[in-house]
Parts: C-alpha cells; sequence; structure tokens
C-alpha cells in the first residue's frame, strides 16, 4: 500500500489523554471521537488533517491510557499512519489491532513536508526534501494480523 | 535456559519449557478485565466479527468504575450496553454501582487474582497485580474482546529490569514515594516494553497496599508490568481474600537483565510529580510555595484502606486551608465501610473534606472534581498529563496521600514532616 500526504509534526511522549481526552469518551462512535482527536495539544488538528496526511512524532508516542479510541480517533480523522521515533506499548498493540499502519523510525521530518509511504517495501520517500528512508518490516506474527485485516480475523485463521 | 518471573509465567501458560526475551507467544489466561469505558468498544469488535462465544463465563470481569455513578446520558448508555451484553452472555462477574469498586483495587480485594495468574485488562493499570506474583498487563479493547471470546492473548515476551529494594523506608515515605523515585529516574519511557522485576531484603517492610501502589504505576514508566515475589504477606493478602492458593514462579539465579537498579529506601524523602509528566519528580528541598485549589485521594493507584488511615493521621484534629476542596475517594464498597467503621470519615468531614462513592472520577477527568483552567490540584492520583483532570490549563502534582493531606492543611504543596 502506498500512502501520501503531509507531516503534522508533534514532539516527545504524545499520550492518549491529549490525543482524545477523557470527557469526550462517553462515545465510541469513531466519527465523533475523531472530531475531537490532538485538540488539547493542537486545536486546530481536525480542521487542518487532509486525508492521507501523516502524524509524525519523537519517542514515546501514544503513552498512558490503554483506550482504543486514541487509534480510533487519529484514523477516522483521515490519518494514514503514524510515524514516531518509539511507540508506547499499548498504543502499538492497539494499533496493530484495529489497522492503523503505525512506523519506528530515526529518520529526521519537518512539518509540513509532502511524503509517500510504501509500506510493503519499506520506504519512506520525502518528496519536498528529496530524501528517501527506509524501515524494517514488522515481525511475521504481527504482520500475519495486519494481512488479516486485524486480530479477530486473524484468530478465525488461527 | 534461564528466565525472569515473568518469562516463567508466561511460558507457562503457552505450553513451552521455556521462553526468551521477544519470542512472540500466544498465551492462555486466567482473567479478561473491561471498564465502562473500554467495553463498549469491545462488544462493538466482538459484534462486528460476528462473535458468539465466551471462553469462561466465570473469568471476564466487567467493571463499571470510571464515569459511574452514570455521570450523564452517554456514561448511561455506555453502562446499559455493557450491562445488557453481561446479561446476554452469562458474565458472572459483573459490577455496577452498589457492588462496584475500583477496578484494581476492586479485584484483589474480591480474591480474583492469584500468583502466578495471567491476567489482561483493557485498561493501562491493569499491570497492577503483579504485586499478588501474577503477570497482568493492559490491553485495548479489540485484545480484550479477542480475550473473551478465545481465552487468548499475543505477547511479546518482555526482557527486564531488576529492581533491588535494600533497607526500610522510614515513617511518610510509602509506595508512591519509591514508584515516583523510580520513574523520576528512569523516565516515562525508561522501562518501554519491559518487566519491571522487585527484590532485595527492601520488600518485606512494603505492605501489600504499597506493592500493589507501585506496579500500578509500571504502566508510567512504559512497563509492560511489575512483578513482586510472592512472600508470608502475599498469601496472608490472598488468603483474606478468598483467592486461589498461588503458583509461585521465581527468577532464575542466572536470569540475564537489561539493568540492575539498586534503590536504598532508607534514603528516600517524600516527592512529587510535577505538570505533565510522572517523571518530574522532585523532592521539597528543590521547590518553593505552590498555592493549591483541590486535592484528590483515591484512585486505582492510592484508594486503599492504609491510603485513608494515613491521610486520616495528618488530617486528625486539623482543618483544611480555605480555598482548598478537598475529595476523598474510597476505592471500593469495603473500603468504604472500613474507614467509615474506623471513625475516619468523622475526621475527614470535620477538617472539610467531601467523601465520594467508589469511582475513578476525577484521575482522569471525568467527572466528580473537573479542575478549571489555571487551577492546581495535588493527587494521589497515577497521570499528570495536560488536561488529565479537566482543563487543559488546569495543573495535576501527583503525590503520596501523606503529602496530599499535609498539602490540604497547607494551603500548598507541603511535606507531612512540615506540619
Amino acid at each position: 500500500m502506498v500512502l501520501k500526504g503531509k507531516v503534522i509534526k508533534y514532539g516527545d511522549n504524545v499520550d492518549t489523554d491529549v490525543i482524545i481526552p477523557a470527557r469526550y469518551l462517553n462515545t465510541s462512535d469513531p466519527n465523533e471521537l475523531a472530531s475531537h482527536c490532538m485538540e488539547d495539544l493542537d486545536k486546530d488538528f481536525a480542521k487542518k488533517v487532509n486525508p492521507g496526511d501523516f502524524i509524525v512524532a519523537g519517542s514515546n508516542f501514544g503513552s498512558g491510557s490503554s483506550r482504543e479510541h486514541a487509534p480510533i480517533a487519529i484514523k477516522y480523522s483521515g490519518i494514514s499512519c503514524v510515524i514516531a521515533k518509539s511507540f508506547a506499548r499499548i498504543f502499538y498493540r492497539n494499533a496493530i489491532n484495529t489497522g492503523l499502519p503505525i512506523i519506528e523510525t530515526d529518520a529526521e521530518f519537518n512539518d509540513g513536508d509532502e511524503l509517500e509511504v510504501d509500506l510493503g517495501a519499506g520506504v519512506i520517500t520525502n518528496l519536498t526534501k528529496g530524501e528517501t528512508a527506509t524501515f524494517p518490516p514488522f515481525p511475521e506474527f504481527l504482520q500475519k494480523i495486519i494481512d488479516a485485516g486485524g486480530l479477530f480475523n486473524a484468530m478465525k485463521e488461527m | 535456559m534461564s528466565m525472569t518471573a515473568t518469562q516463567k509465567i508466561l511460558a507457562a501458560h503457552c505450553g513451552k519449557e521455556s521462553v526468551a526475551a521477544g519470542d512472540m507467544i500466544m498465551a492462555d489466561l486466567d482473567l479478561v478485565l473491561a471498564n465502562d469505558i473500554t467495553a463498549p468498544v469491545a462488544i462493538n469488535e466482538y459484534r462486528k466479527a460476528g462473535c458468539e462465544k465466551i471462553f469462561d463465563q466465570e473469568r471476564v470481569a466487567l467493571v463499571m468504575d470510571h464515569f459511574t455513578p452514570n455521570k450523564d446520558i452517554k456514561a448511561a448508555e455506555q453502562c446499559k450496553k455493557v450491562r445488557d451484553f453481561a446479561g446476554e452472555k452469562g458474565i458472572v462477574n459483573f459490577f455496577d454501582t452498589g457492588e462496584v469498586g475500583v477496578e484494581h483495587a476492586l479485584l484483589p480485594e474480591r480474591g480474583m487474582v492469584t500468583g502466578g495468574d495471567l491476567v489482561i485488562g483493557a485498561d493501562s493499570h491493569t499491570c497492577t497485580y503483579g504485586a499478588l506474583g501474577a503477570f497482568s498487563t493492559g490491553v485495548g479493547s479489540t485484545d480484550m474482546a479477542v480475550g473473551m471470546a478465545y481465552g487468548k492473548v499475543w505477547l511479546r515476551v518482555p526482557s527486564a529490569i531488576s529492581i533491588v529494594l535494600k533497607g526500610k523506608p522510614k515513617k511518610w515515605v510509602s509506595g508512591k514515594d519509591i514508584i515516583l523515585h523510580i520513574i523520576g529516574k528512569i523516565g516515562v519511557d525508561g522501562a518501554l516494553y519491559k518487566s519491571m522485576e522487585y527484590s532485595g531484603d527492601g520488600v518485606q517492610y512494603l505492605s501489600m497496599d504499597d506493592r500493589l501502589c507501585i506496579c500500578n504505576m509500571a504502566i508510567e514508566a512504559g512497563a509492560k508490568n511489575g512483578f513482586f515475589p510472592v512472600d508470608e504477606k502475599t498469601i496472608e493478602f490472598l488468603e483474606k481474600a478468598g483467592a486461589k492458593a498461588p503458583r509461585v514462579f521465581e527468577a532464575d539465579e542466572d536470569a540475564v537483565y537489561d539493568s540492575v537498579m539498586e534503590i536504598d529506601l532508607s534514603t528516600l524523602e517524600p516527592c512529587v510529580a510535577f505538570p505533565h509528566l510522572p517523571e518530574n519528580v522532585k523532592t521539597f528541598d528543590e521547590f518553593g510555595d505552590i498555592k493549591i485549589d483541590q486535592v484528590v485521594i483515591g484512585s486505582c493507584t492510592n484508594g486503599r484502606l492504609s491510603d485513608f488511615v494515613e491521610a486520616a493521621e495528618i488530617l486528625k484534629g486539623r482543618k483544611v486551608a480555605k480555598g482548598v476542596r478537598v475529595l476523598i475517594i474510597p476505592a471500593t464498597q469495603k473500603i468504604w465501610k472500613d474507614a467509615m467503621n474506623m471513625g475516619l470519615f468523622d475526621i475527614f468531614i470535620d477538617a472539610g473534606c467531601a467523601v465520594s462513592a467508589p469511582t475513578c472520577g476525577p484521575c482522569l477527568g471525568g467527572h466528580m472534581g473537573i479542575l478549571a483552567d489555571g487551577e492546581r490540584c495535588v493527587s494521589t492520583t497515577n497521570r499528570n498529563f495536560v488536561g488529565r483532570m479537566g482543563h487543559p490549563g488546569s495543573e495535576v502534582y501527583l503525590a503520596s496521600p501523606a503529602v496530599a493531606a499535609a498539602s490540604a492543611i497547607a494551603g500548598k504543596i507541603a511535606s507531612p514532616y512540615d506540619l
């Protein structure tokens, strides 16, 4: 799968309370969650995302609560993939299980850079800077879950 | 091959002689947990997958603790959805207002977890039960739904940090100060994906409430789980709770750790985690006067009986500073009743505190004590992220019940030694 969009950049330790504040967790409606995504960190986020855009962040992205509402809110906001230096472990699981593409890489990108990401080939092309970066594939076990379209489907095949 | 205690529990739950850090396994579950926020999403996923079965109706716990007593119509609808589901599927351990408590205080109290168990919960603080010698970890709603249906979870076997506790902590230094000290040293991703395994002669001085508090906040260092070995105190706690006899797992003597951290508990001081990360830990010699508007004593971290005994010792015969709102939230009905029977509520109410029914409430900015822009709260809870307890311009300072009680009287962040 090839994804294309621009970079929306944040720092380290973006926690699930800013991704989707708990005051909105009285619903599990994906579109309603998406309308409040990142608002305590960046109140214009929902307005500035164009379908396909990337969140790029530093280390420990998605730290804190186990709320699956976080990857759901990001996915339904139009973000195609989150690229970070590292992910908090529950967010990592939730992204895999719910089908939100994530990439762990130390490559640097600037806010507004135009990227093209080939998930299968493991290549990120920075169209703005004319640079490419590669990232390793997921462990085989996790790739099976991704390929099956989520954990429930994978369990049926196991 | 040598293993850590965590690795031994995982091996025993996937039918293997041994496992090594980095292995991907499918493990069998002893208990699966969700709450009123995460269960509705799990039920959505379960229904979407066309699932019908529940792996074991006695080993699923649905705990309505976050936005209860129902804070608004949407929250009420979410609880109703879970209540209906529990009824339809014959899930035995459904806990609602009147019976409910904050999940990670409730399940150990009811003897639902024992040493050697493997537990997942759609709540990040599920790591609490490591205090009982179990492996437990937080997962998302889809993991929980799959666990509920199949009784299985996928896990990457973690490596570990060995934390050796030595000596005896002095008065007013509690489990909360110990875990905040550790997070202050290693940072909020200092144990990312790893186990935090405790040992050493200092463990004997820690109450079960201290150990539950320490394991509760393993996630705040990014860890997969925390783990205390089973000793006489654990056995006594489990017997009193009516839990099954534990399966005891101990690390091999030559177990391999990513790092070893030694802490002399006798040198630790009360401390406070400043906004907006649990790693921003300071001792009282490192800051001046910080005026406060609210104090919260409760939560899965510090809502147990000994936490209220400690707070009451400080609040007895004293008054809360004018302009400070103090919320006392016993984590379960049993803790509530015990505190009441011990006369602690007389002390709290005479001091000017409000006592609430069990709920997670303000900890996550749900209800029952939300902060306005610019307000500051000293809280015995576990997170101080931006907007955690209300307005994104508010501030949460994490501390022990003793520091919270002392601060309530002083009207500013205060040490129990200064009263």
